[in-house]
């Protein structure tokens, strides 16, 4: 499971319960949401504010396992629970995994 | 399906997770709006109504903690059902939700098939308790009802000072020789249909209906600030009332009605009595006994409004009284001071 972007059984789910077009649509105003919330923990960690962090990485965290993009999840969840970071590197990896979610997503739901 | 069109409201500050869950819900056919957080929820549920909530719990400007504490405090909204849905990790967060009154804790993401469940569960335990509420109406009034949905229901009672009259229809025995049993029920009820309408018009709530008769109280369980003024004034509309209506009986060729009213003032016992099955909301007290007394006493004293000491006392000259002095009245060991209400 570790190795796949988006969880299958998960995404397959999602389409079975709302329909294959509607989550066409959703995962397109993820990826309008998304780089929001990336930017949202960067500008939390330069003005060190927790509440925003944390916020941040809660939505991106759930957003990311609505659609069974499970480790970009479990990255998050990981910031959400340990609080702001001084360090941008764990930041710097939560964006590489966007990126190949967004990939795949964009790929997943053309099929 | 009797669930299907209710009224929802989805507060979430994720767009991914509002669109999801009113795809969701429509899909199982409700009406969903949303918010974008707990402040505008509370203001959307303030202003419009709706059958359950959908509330998640991290959301700026106010979150889904401070929604609960709120619906809590307001007695319109106490009811409403609320399902959490939320990924806060934890199970002292759940509890949290639950004690401050959340009917269920959904984590997210959502399972469609459970939330279905967990709405209809909850749609049909506010139906109910919708039902039981409506059924309390009907049989209690709504200051009672409001008072037992306030503090829920306890046999006994608490100490006030308040005024009690008693109402009945003079000659109501022959008046019902007259006409057919139907005639006699649509007298009734045109009867207890105004004076209904006088007594909670100024402030009243009346606790028995038996008969021709009624019992009620001014001053409980609601506060008065004048609770002898109150029911003199409610007396007062209620003679002009019954005299509108013997116009009517006149033109119809029929006996017109004639009421007594009593009315008295004094320490009482206001609550529940009865069993913890059935009970009646009522007053215990010198008072209550010493109105009905009075309200007997309209047939001798020919006046149909009478009143005792302490009530004529608390009145402060708004009323033009008639002393009908120190009356020796059925049932009382002492004679008491009776005025008359002119008319």
């Amino acid at each position: 499971m570790a190795d796949t972007v988006i969880d299958a059984a998960t995404f397959a789910e999602l389409q079975d319960t709302a329909g294959g077009d509607f989550v066409g649509e959703l995962v397109g105003t993820f990826l309008e949401e998304a780089p929001q919330m990336l930017a949202e923990l960067r500008t939390a960690m330069a003005e060190a504010s927790a509440d925003r962090f944390r916020r941040a990485a809660h939505s991106l965290k759930s957003n990311s396992n609505t659609f069974g993009a499970l480790r970009l999840g479990e990255m998050a969840r990981v910031l959400e629970l340990g609080g702001l970071v001084t360090d941008a590197a764990p930041l710097d990896a939560l964006q590489a995994e966007y990126e190949r979610v967004a990939a795949a997503l964009q790929e997943l739901s053309r099929g | 399906m009797a669930e299907t069109g209710s009224r929802l409201l989805v507060a979430d500050d994720n767009k991914v997770n509002r669109l999801l869950l009113s795809r969701s819900l429509e899909l199982q056919g409700h009406r969903v709006a949303c918010a974008e957080n707990g402040r505008i929820a509370l203001e959307m549920l303030r202003r419009e109504s709706f059958d359950l909530l959908l509330l998640d719990m991290e959301m700026p400007e106010m979150t889904g903690f401070e929604v609960l504490e709120q619906l809590v405090a307001d007695l319109q909204l106490r009811d409403l059902p609320v399902i959490v849905t939320s990924s806060l990790e934890g199970v002292a967060h759940v509890a949290r939700c639950i004690e401050l009154g959340a009917d269920d804790y959904l984590p997210k993401p959502v399972n469609a098939v459970l939330l279905k469940a967990r709405i209809n569960s909850s749609l049909e335990k506010k139906r109910l308790r919708d039902q039981q509420k409506e059924l309390v109406r009907r049989f209690a009034t709504s200051e009672v009802a409001d008072d037992l949905q306030r503090s829920g229901f306890s046999l006994g009672g608490k100490r006030v000072v308040g005024t009690v009259m008693f109402c009945d229809i003079r000659g109501f025995t022959s008046i019902t020789e007259q006409q057919t049993p139907e005639e006699t029920i649509e007298l009734l009820n045109t009867f207890y249909t105004l004076m209904f309408d006088a007594i909670t018009g100024c402030g009243g709530v009346v606790n028995q209906m038996v008969g021709d008769g009624l019992m009620s109280i001014f001053g409980a369980p609601l506060p008065l600030a004048d609770p002898r003024g109150s029911a003199v004034r409610a007396a007062r509309e209620m003679i002009e009332l019954i005299e509108l209506l013997n116009v009517e009986r006149e033109a119809g060729g029929k006996a017109a009605l004639r009421i007594g009213i009593g009315i008295a003032t004094g320490d009482m016992i206001a609550g529940y009595t009865g069993t913890q099955s059935r009970a009646t909301y009522t007053c215990i007290g010198d008072a209550v006994n010493l109105a009905a007394r009075l309200e007997a006493h309209t047939k001798q004293a020919g006046r149909p409004i009478l009143i005792d000491g302490d009530t004529a006392a608390g009145l402060g000259g708004a009323w033009v009284l008639e002393p009908l002095g120190s009356v020796q009245l059925k049932g009382k060991a002492a004679a008491v001071e009776v005025f008359a209400v002119a008319t």
